[in-house]
């Protein structure tokens, strides 16, 4: 098993009557509510935790990509990775990921991934979302009939730059380079692994499957109600022949662990409820612009998490039935490790993204879970899937010489410590 | 006056339904619909269809029309526009175009401004004032959209349904289909900000324009729009609609309909 903690960094100052006097938390959220100073020390505590999870043995660290958002702090998460790739030596660093269309041109992405892949030594596993419609469409301008068009030419682009050894003119019909010559280029050859956050886009399946991408499933529905699709995802993958190794999967949960599952409900129901009643409130009209979702997919009636029906659910929900909904995995360890052998197990997934810092959740409190998580339930489920252990297809491969950027290195030239 | 589906092709391969009816060898005239798309009960066409032979060709992407994929920016559904005309094989059809579908007509006669024989437009999109943005209705949910685009919101709300039962899950999920695909479509041209700068092409347009108008039309006001437009085409003329929002050819089709009528002759 991989666990990657993943932080989506949520403002933790939205007031109290925030949904009543808002109606979005995206897009066009009240931009008075940010404050700059706090946001200061806001990051600084988001990415402590983050190299806080490298320090207890997490596999990864992961961030990711939003805009204008209450509970999306990263515009640009490859400044965090950066920041993190200085901070941290061992984990992966997910970006889970850039919105490949959103970059003008997408070569951007392919050169910003080159240099958190050599700056961090090969541990960049790299996302590609085709985005929210809430940022793609309504916060970055794309017209949505012609996103996924243009994301697969991003993608393209970013691929053939990474492994043509030799300058070539790209004649796109959304990008025209006449020189496209990734310098510098990835550690990992021939690209970093590739992770493909979907909802319920079929499409989306088969693009993983054709070039051996992972395929993570970012939802705060849970688990219970990810086995659906996920279950889709791995039919899919049977139809079309591939083996089917859960690292080919990844699933994002939200956890919480105390010492007892009272405690549990004591310490994270508020800031569980700030996530899911004031973050989680999206005005219904930008969870899907007509024309972003294709025609296969809404006749195949996987409209999933951001209907506006679900939405409402999700402001309305109380710990007990998040609980029991699954939609956050919480309690003692041991409960923490049976309901997650059987998220795992269920979903068949390889690689978990933790979401362990929940809205406005204070950090000794994030500390605490996820130092019991570390401690007392990764160890347990380590070896859920002995028949696949070395499968690291999709995990990243760093050099296995390479700089610590941890170590003090005081006013000396780095190449003077091993003498 | 009754009309009619009649198909035609394009060499660009769409496939459209064209609503056809109207005295035969009368004056040709091409109507191009808004973003809710055509219905063959539409009482403008039918009152147009008395003194005019009308062909109102359904957009790709609308209703049983297909092909959209084709239509990628404005410049293609310019062109769409006068291939229709061409499979239609008329030689110089009066354009009346209604919101998009008027940004679309002044987008033809800009680019081929010796052909058409007049031009009506109704409440039409294409021009962007900052100070007086147009609402995003991609953004709206459908039951506010009444507010913006009806003179009387409450009788509008009634015609946008057309009565169809959303209680019942299959047929919700078939509306959100031809939401997708029609908005889809219309968002090609029209999203974020519906202004792929017909303003800076508009000097070319020479013919004798017609500009109808809603006088509450909450979607593009008139002023300061219909102001805009005629100060942008010098040969154009403008009348309004009493008690007539943005879908003034729903709420008032008598009044649109004389008024194009009288200046087609």
């Amino acid at each position: 098993m991989k666990f990657i903690w993943f932080n989506l960094m949520p403002w933790p100052d939205l007031p109290d009557d925030f949904r009543e006097n808002n109606r979005s938390v995206w897009v066009d959220i009240d931009s008075k509510l940010y404050d700059p100073e706090r946001g200061h020390a806001v990051y600084h505590e988001y990415m402590d935790q983050l190299e806080y999870a490298d320090s207890l043995g997490f596999d990864g660290i992961g961030v990711n990509e939003h805009h204008q958002n209450g509970y999306g702090l990263m515009p640009s998460p490859n400044i965090i990775a950066a920041g993190l790739a200085r901070r941290t030596s061992k984990a992966a660093i997910a970006v889970i990921g850039n919105s490949i269309a959103l970059y003008n041109p997408p070569i951007r992405v392919a050169e910003e991934f080159a240099m958190l892949d050599v700056i961090s030594g090969g541990r960049l596993i790299c996302g590609f979302p085709v985005g929210t419609s809430m940022d793609t469409n309504y916060c970055y301008g794309q017209i949505p009939a012609l996103t996924r068009d243009k994301y697969a030419e991003a993608h393209e682009l970013i691929k053939r730059a990474w492994t043509e050894d030799e300058p070539f003119a790209f004649d796109g019909k959304y990008n025209q380079l006449r020189y496209v010559n990734c310098w510098p280029k990835p550690i990992q050859k021939p690209m970093p692994p590739i992770y493909i956050p979907g909802g319920g886009s079929i499409e989306t399946w088969d693009f993983c499957i054709d070039n051996d991408y992972n395929y993570s499933y970012l939802s705060f529905s849970g688990y219970l109600a990810g086995k659906r699709l996920m279950d889709g995802y791995w039919e899919r993958v049977a139809a079309r022949g591939v083996d089917d190794s859960p690292y080919r999967g990844a699933f994002a949960q939200i956890i919480c662990v105390a010492d007892t599952d009272a405690e549990a409900k004591e310490l994270y129901e508020e800031h569980v409820l700030y996530f899911y009643n004031r973050c989680l409130h999206v005005f219904p009209g930008f969870a899907d612009a007509p024309g972003y979702r294709t025609i296969k997919t809404l006749q195949a009636g996987a409209l999933n998490q951001l209907t506006a029906a679900a939405q409402r659910r999700f402001s309305e929900l109380t710990w007990d039935d998040l609980v029991e909904n699954g939609n956050i995995i919480a309690g003692s360890p041991e409960t923490v490790t049976d309901r997650m052998k059987h998220m795992i197990s269920s979903l068949r997934v390889g690689t978990v993204f933790c979401i362990m810092h929940n809205g406005n959740q204070p950090d000794w409190k994030t500390r605490y879970s996820t130092q019991l998580f570390a401690e007392k339930v990764m160890p347990k489920l380590a070896d859920m899937w002995p028949e696949y252990a070395g499968d690291d297809r999709w995990w990243c491969k760093p050099l296995a010489t390479r700089v610590d950027p941890t170590e003090t290195i005081g006013g000396r030239a780095r190449s003077e410590l091993s003498e | 006056m009754r009309l009619d589906w009649i198909r035609i092709d394009t060499p660009r391969q769409t496939f459209c339904r064209v609503l056809t009816g109207g005295p035969p060898g009368g004056v040709p005239l091409v109507y191009f619909h808004g973003m809710a798309g055509l219905s063959e009960d539409d009482p403008l066409l039918a009152r147009l269809a008395e003194d005019f032979t009308v062909y109102a060709p359904e957009l790709p992407g609308y209703g049983e029309s297909t092909g959209e994929e084709t239509l990628e920016d404005m410049l293609d559904f310019t062109l769409h526009g006068w291939d229709v005309v061409d499979a239609l094989h008329l030689d110089r059809p009066a354009l009346v175009g209604h919101s998009m579908g008027g940004m679309m007509a002044a987008e033809m006669a800009a680019i081929s401004p010796e052909r058409p024989l007049k031009l009506a437009l109704i409440d039409p999109l294409g021009l962007w004032i900052d100070e007086c943005p147009i609402p995003d209705v991609f953004g709206m949910l459908p039951h506010t959209l009444p507010e913006v685009l009806f003179h009387d919101p409450v009788a509008g709300a009634s015609t946008m349904t057309r009565g169809a039962d959303f209680t019942d899950q299959q047929a919700l999920l078939d509306f959100f289909i031809g939401n997708a695909k029609r908005l889809g479509t219309a968002g090609k041209i029209l999203f974020p900000i519906p202004n792929r700068r017909l303003s800076k092409r508009l000097y070319r347009m020479r013919t004798d324009t017609l500009l109808v108008w809603g006088e509450s039309d909450r979607m593009i006001p008139l002023d300061p729009y219909a102001t805009k437009w005629q100060e942008l085409v010098p040969s154009s003329s403008l009348v309004t609609i009493p008690d007539a929002g943005h879908m003034a050819p729903i709420e008032q089709p008598e009044a649109t309909a004389s008024a194009i009528s009288s200046f087609l002759g």
